[in-house]
């Protein structure tokens, strides 16, 4: 009798310090996550919902059917989609490659590794500033890539101020140049943690190293590609400081915004103070995330049942 | 075999050329003089009159200073108190046996689904109508606390034998001495790579400080280049610019070159958690 009030009151202190424990990150995690969750999909029906005037003018999908017809915003959707469909395979092969070069040698790889990973530890605005140099043509100069590329034959182009995909080639090389050290060293890990055993016997049976590739290799680190596919995807739809570091704060005037640059500018600066239009955009946003994630899974999965 | 492994070699110079280009070139171009940089209309490789003139510009032209000092403060705040309440809460999910613990860890893990993106909105609103536009408490606020810290660090505390607790326990140790005492110096290796990757997190922040700031003497670095690039200088004095740039990045490569090890493996074990 005794023995059971003492753990009841043992168990009630333990309750207590528990959450109270807790109490800190709780009330942020609210204050700042759950609570805005929650308020956004509000947000995002109160009609035309002005700061300014702190007034709405009704309750129901018309943020939605207005950044949908938004030219801004079908271009910015337009944008972050070949963005998304140019970078994520190319960087996701070429990491790929370079992973397995990687961990095929065995003099100077730390030194190459460490090399690869520093643009995952540059300051995105900064870096920019340095391709835009580069790319960039002015009348003083044609800048170097264009120097380059002359010796090639090709016509100096203004890739920073000039025609469409010349203006999307550099920001997808940016973005891959700053998406590469993480998919590198995810993938080097992986292969790393590949088994010597399966390589043995295969060079026992005197397997090429071409099949080794295909039959033994990919097959064990397919989880992780997908998963770099997978988080690939979700971080190219939501590029956006990228796009500002080469072209500027005004993006929509330099024809490259992207769907996160809409909800910035609908929130704020000289066309913002309006929260419901950004919340409306930021969840046909996610919902298009989400969708593209779950095909991925389906498609993953129906690749990793055939082989 | 001999000519596969050159070309392996090769290869994977040309992507370190590539990667480390754009770092010559800022620090290049930020040691040529004015009149030389705009006097090429070829770019040179090279110079053969280095000067630090554009350093001095860079600090004196604009405040870069001032954003260091506001970058310092702002990355060394909200880290602290990161530190401190991903420690408490990892603690309370580790080591007490509270009720509603596993449902309520559940909840935590479902939040490290959700996107930055759709919660910055109100976030923005809640913070002006606070009032706490350009100010620190306003920049800090919504980045004090880590799901995805406070299950790695509960992780780390769950692999502390319990039997220290419990011999703790009869010493007559508070919870609270025993996590500062024990936990916490035990598991150290981790604190210090959470702590240093919250450190390049914040040096980096962009979005959020532009979004709250609009009075130069709280830019941060990033937005004191954004603001140089968009106003100051003059557009076109672009050895400054780079002396600023290479400025901003100097002090994050020199941690990334002494810890290097931590960032590497801190940041594959967010590889891992997918």
């Amino acid at each position: 009798m005794s023995k059971k009030t003492l753990s009841g009151v043992n168990g009630v202190a333990t309750n207590i310090s528990g959450w109270l424990y807790l109490l800190p990150a709780l009330l942020f995690l609210i204050a700042f996550m759950v609570y805005p969750l929650i308020d956004v999909f509000i947000y995002s029906f109160e009609e035309g919902y002005n700061s300014a005037s702190q007034t709405s003018f009704g309750t129901g999908g018309y943020n939605y059917a207005y950044i949908l017809r938004d030219p801004y915003f079908l271009k910015t959707v337009k944008n972050t989609f070949i963005l998304v469909i140019i970078t994520v395979p190319i960087s996701t092969g070429l990491a790929l490659l370079i992973s397995l070069g990687l961990n095929s040698i065995r003099a100077l790889k730390r030194l190459f590794q460490t090399i690869f990973f520093l643009p995952y530890v540059t300051n995105t605005l900064a870096v920019g500033l340095v391709f835009m140099i580069l790319f960039r043509k002015t009348p003083y100069t044609d800048g170097l890539v264009n120097m380059i590329i002359g010796k090639f034959g090709i016509s100096p182009v203004d890739f920073i101020d000039g025609p469409y995909w010349a203006k999307m080639l550099v920001l997808s090389v940016y973005v891959i140049w700053i998406v590469m050290p993480f998919k590198i060293l995810i993938l080097t890990s992986a292969l790393a943690s590949v088994p010597d055993v399966y390589y043995q016997s295969a060079r026992i049976d005197g397997t090429s190293s071409w099949r080794v590739f295909w039959r033994i290799t990919l097959p064990m680190i397919s989880p992780m590609i997908v998963y770099l596919i997978i988080t690939g995807f979700i971080g190219a739809f939501k590029a956006y400081s990228d796009a500002v570091a080469i072209f500027g704060v005004d993006l929509n005037a330099a024809g490259m915004n992207t769907i996160v640059g809409y909800v910035y500018d609908m929130l704020y600066g000289d066309g913002g103070g309006y929260p419901s239009y950004a919340s409306a955009a930021a969840i046909v946003l996610f919902a298009i995330v989400l969708t593209i994630t779950v095909i991925n899974l389906i498609v993953s999965r129906k690749a990793t049942d055939i082989t | 075999m001999k000519i596969k492994k050159t070309i392996i070699y090769f290869l994977l110079a040309v992507w370190a050329l590539i990667v480390l280009f754009p770092f010559y070139w800022m620090v290049l171009s930020s040691i040529k003089s004015y009149a030389s940089y705009a006097g090429e209309k070829i770019p040179k490789f090279f110079t053969t009159s280095p000067t630090l003139e554009n350093y001095r510009s860079a600090f004196t032209a604009v405040p870069l200073a001032r954003y260091f000092s506001n970058t310092l403060i702002f990355t060394l705040a909200t880290t602290a108190l990161m530190v401190i309440i991903i420690i408490f809460a990892a603690y309370a999910f580790a080591r007490i046996d509270f009720k509603g613990r596993n449902l309520l860890f559940l909840g935590f893990l479902a939040l490290m689904m959700i996107p930055n993106e759709l919660v910055i909105i109100t976030n923005f609103v809640t913070i002006t109508d606070l009032g706490l536009r350009n100010s620190f408490t306003g920049l800090i606020l919504p980045s004090v606390t880590s799901v995805f810290y406070i299950y790695l660090l509960k992780e780390n505390f769950e692999q502390v034998p319990d039997e220290l607790y419990y011999a703790a326990k009869v010493d007559g140790t508070s919870d609270l001495k025993y996590l500062f005492k024990v936990m916490v110096p035990i598991c150290r290796p981790t604190i210090i790579t959470v702590i240093i990757l919250k450190v390049i997190e914040c040096w980096n922040s962009y979005v959020w400080p532009r979004l709250i700031t609009d009075d130069p003497a709280f830019y941060l670095v990033s937005n004191g280049i954004q603001e140089l690039r968009e106003n100051g200088l003059g557009r076109d004095n672009i050895p400054a610019m780079m002396a600023a740039v290479v400025a901003v990045s100097v002090p994050l490569i020199i941690l990334f070159l002494i810890f290097r090890k931590k960032i590497m493996e801190g940041v594959s074990r967010e590889g891992i958690k997918g």
